[in-house]
């Protein structure tokens, strides 16, 4: 059934949506924190995707394309270095480095991603519908 | 076997059949909006559709699938039903990261297809409705 596919695709890719919306959650969160769990300021996270057959298109695996999420790689921007003298962890010249958060590109990212959900949100029910009414046929 | 009534509903069986196959690829495009170097993909319903009631293409005749012994083979071809090819869809504006889904040109082809689909559920329902209809004796 191709319709059932719908469904896990839709699926996966909300998944994976979701995962991204968790990446710049996180992101925000963080975008203060000085230090990290080893110590050096927090670097922003963003989650790469992929696409994968999905395993229920056994029957037409070439069209049956749903998203993965690969892997999580860590910016390589360097740290906004801040002027506070004041701070613990600020270095002998007076600067603290903050965590590379770009709040804008996450915000920016965030309306992306929820977009995206909404989409595959609607596909669902749409092949949700479809399919009562496959199976209303001949009632 | 040819019986009146599946010779009947056959056009609109296999109309509903080529929908459901498209609406599994649209999803697919829609899925991987954000995915880098993803290529959209359509089929073209109205050749597809000739194409199978001519009965030709894909498993049913035309081209010759590869046996497959081991369920870990590869399947020969993009394995869509018969008659449906796969092709890439034109892209209106390139983007950087080689992703080529347009979500407006998706959603709306998405659309377009449900309505599609359900109009063969109402052909094939009022056709329903008939035979049963010529069946009572009333």
């Amino acid at each position: 059934m191709s319709m059932l596919n719908v469904f896990n695709i839709a699926g996966s890719a909300l998944t994976a949506q979701s995962a991204r919306l968790n990446a710049l959650a996180s992101n925000l969160a963080n975008a203060d924190s000085v230090a990290g769990p080893d110590g050096r300021p927090y670097s922003a996270r963003q989650v790469v995707f992929a696409a994968r057959p999905v395993e229920g298109g056994a029957m037409h695996p070439g069209s049956a394309v749903g998203v993965r999420v690969i892997g999580v790689v860590e910016s390589a921007a360097p740290p906004r270095m801040v002027h506070d003298p004041r701070n613990p962890a600020a270095n002998e010249q007076g600067y603290v480095a903050m965590p590379n958060v770009n709040v804008v590109e996450e915000m920016v990212n965030m309306i992306s991603a929820s977009r995206a959900y909404q989409s595959n949100v609607e596909v669902m029910n749409t092949a949700k519908t479809l399919m009562q009414k496959t199976l209303a046929l001949g009632q | 076997m040819t019986h009146p009534i599946d010779t009947e509903l056959a056009f609109h069986q296999r109309a509903l059949n080529l929908q459901a196959y498209r609406q599994q690829v649209l999803a697919s495009n829609i899925a991987n909006a954000d995915t880098p170097h993803y290529k959209a993909r359509d089929i073209d319903f109205k050749a597809s559709l000739q194409e199978v009631l001519a009965g030709k293409g894909g498993s049913a005749g035309g081209q010759l699938d590869l046996a497959r012994t081991a369920p870990r083979h590869f399947p020969a071809g993009d394995g869509a039903p018969a008659g449906a090819r796969l092709m890439y869809r034109r892209e209106t504006q390139s983007s950087v990261d080689g992703n080529t889904v347009d979500m407006d040109v998706e959603r709306a082809a998405f659309a377009e297809n449900a309505v599609r689909y359900e109009a063969s559920l109402t052909f094939i329902n009022q056709m329903l409705r008939n035979i049963r209809a010529a069946l009572q004796n009333q």
